[in-house]
């Protein structure tokens, strides 16, 4: 049988996908262990400190060492946990975290599952990843993980609501809700980029973008627990939250996953706002290159935004402090939620107004 | 396809073992993350379909909010498992009737599907046009030939939203708000008092 025909049968079409999944998988994990050690690095650097510098030239096999450690550490599990839910919990957390990588392109033509509605699936995914969270706390049978449980559960559902709304924008300004499409309309420049409304065609609609951007930024903080809404895990009133009784391989897992998620949201800001793996200036001669060229060129602009979005969010680690919880609630549902709501409302005004202009 | 029928079976058997441990699990919290499992594997089962927006709404809508609120609410009561067991032959003759009338609704269903065709009366734009995404579909449907019945469905869903709310809130008096925008409307000037104090003459409010 010859090689194309193999690929088209359904075995074949298993293998590949298998062999597609296995490279995103561990290209993100050994992505993850650098990125892991520059947010250490960064959080360091703002404090004048050296941060990691032992393991490796410049500290560099600090997260393989650690990944070591997690390792051949003894699992502990509480005498009162629910075994089964406690061991669940950090598999779920690291499984979803991956999941929702299937469907962001990396590259032109460099996805798994080219799907019509990637924007939401992404959106599902990255909302039952509370459950983790919430079963992790509950599992472990103990006050503290409970309480940084309840709070996550909270918090998460109140920021996907203004995520989900910021979401409806760019999808109202792209008319669609495949990520490949929503990156190919947003070529030619950065002026064309979604968080300055998508061109120039939509000029009037800048000021409002530009702000679902920001309030898009805040809320990933907010989704994916980090500083300054790590509330669930807050050292100074619940020692470590729903990771308090945690150990060795149950524990890598949690954290793995929760930096997935994080590259995760990195990455859908490029991809929504920032023209995901379009370079900021026309490139008309990228035509002629090879396609397997062009994609390169393409992966490279595309890793490059989600590496500065990634170094934004260590900075407001180092730089922000601590939220409190009734301020956090306040943002979500009186700040966030009516302005991306008026958001919403302006952008499909436009879309109406502007298409019956004949812009 | 073959990989289809396997992706079916399986989704379909984990519902249905799913939806049975919902109403046999002994903890009810284990019961809620049994619930959890049928809704995300009826998702799956709407995507073999071909209707993968509803496939995300449910997981986004049901799996997503309302599961995790069922969940929240669920932890925080102290349940005793013993007294819950004990209506259980009780109410095992009402549960039996309803069960036994939705049986037989669905069967009715089932058969009229068979025969005669699924919305067999209504002359909507037909699915599965190959250009057109499913989230258009429905929106076009839902848009035009259903659009007051659409609008209805909000409002009720806006008088519960606003009962609840109404219902849940109390202004106690005598509790210290924090007003943000007094605070940070707040300067030197305003916020000190320069105090010239006698020797040996106490200042006090």
């Amino acid at each position: 049988m010859p090689a194309t025909d193999f690929w088209a049968t359904g075995l074949g079409w298993f293998t590949l996908s298998v062999l597609q999944i296995l490279a995103v998988t561990v290209w993100i994990l050994l992505s993850l262990a650098f990125l892991l050690l520059a947010d250490r690095k960064i959080w360091a650097g703002v404090q004048m400190r050296k941060g990691p510098n032992v393991v490796g030239p410049f500290g560099l096999l600090q997260s393989f060492a650690d990944f070591l450690k997690f390792l051949l550490k003894e699992i502990v599990i509480p005498a009162g946990a629910d075994k089964t839910v406690f061991l669940l919990a950090p598999l779920l957390t690291f499984v979803l975290a991956f999941a929702a990588w299937a469907v962001v392109p990396l590259a032109p033509g460099w996805v798994i599952a080219d799907v019509n509605v990637a924007v939401l699936y992404i959106f599902a995914i990255s909302s039952l990843g509370v459950y983790g969270i919430i079963m992790g706390g509950w599992a472990s049978n103990s006050k503290y993980p409970f309480l940084g449980g309840l709070r996550s559960a909270a918090q998460m559902v109140s920021y996907e609501v203004s995520i989900g709304f910021v979401i409806i924008t760019v999808i109202l300004l792209a008319g669609t809700m495949n990520l490949q499409q929503i990156i190919e309309l947003q070529a030619g420049g950065f002026w064309n980029w979604n968080f300055l409304g998508g061109g120039l065609k939509n000029l009037p609609i800048m000021a409002v973008m530009l702000v679902m951007t920001v309030i898009f930024f805040i809320s990933a903080l907010a989704e994916t627990n980090r500083p300054p809404f790590d509330l669930p895990e807050a050292e100074s009133e619940l020692v470590a939250g729903y990771q308090v009784e945690y150990s060795s391989t149950p524990y890598l897992l949690f954290m793995i996953g929760e930096y997935a998620n994080i590259v995760l949201m990195c990455a859908l800001i490029t991809i929504l706002f920032f023209g995901g793996w379009q370079a900021p200036f026309p490139t008309p001669w990228l035509a002629d290159w090879p396609a397997t060229a062009a994609s390169f060129f393409g992966f490279f602009w595309f890793f490059l935004k989600t590496i500065f979005f990634f170094f934004m969010f260590a900075m407001v680690k180092a730089i922000v402090p601590r939220y409190r919880y009734d301020q956090l609630m306040r943002l979500g549902w009186k700040i966030f939620l009516p302005t991306s709501l008026v958001a919403v409302a302006l952008v499909a005004g436009w879309r109406v107004y502007s298409r019956g202009a004949g812009l | 396809m073959a990989l289809q029928a396997i992706a079916f079976y399986v989704m379909a058997t984990v519902t249905v073992f799913a939806a049975l441990a919902v109403v046999l699990a002994k903890n009810p919290v284990h019961s809620v993350l049994f619930l959890i499992t049928a809704f995300f594997s009826a998702a799956g089962l709407f995507v073999l379909l071909g209707a993968e927006f509803l496939a995300m709404l449910l997981v986004v809508v049901y799996v997503g909010a309302v599961a995790v609120l069922f969940l929240f609410v669920v932890m925080m009561l102290d349940v005793d498992f013993v007294a819950l067991r004990q209506g259980f032959a009780r109410y095992l003759p009402i549960g039996g009737v309803i069960a036994g009338i939705l049986t037989i609704e669905m069967i009715v269903v089932a058969t009229m599907v068979a025969t005669k065709g699924a919305a067999s009366r209504v002359s909507g734009p037909q699915a599965s046009l190959p250009d057109v995404t499913n989230a258009e579909t429905i929106g076009r449907v839902l848009y035009t030939d259903y659009v007051y019945f659409f609008q209805a469905a909000g409002l009720v869903l806006l008088v519960a939203m606003i009962g609840a709310i109404v219902l849940t809130l109390r202004h106690k008096p005598g509790v210290r708000r924090q007003n943000v925008s007094a605070q940070t409307a707040r300067n030197p000037k305003s916020g000190m008092r320069m105090v010239d104090i006698q020797p040996g003459a106490g200042e006090g409010e």
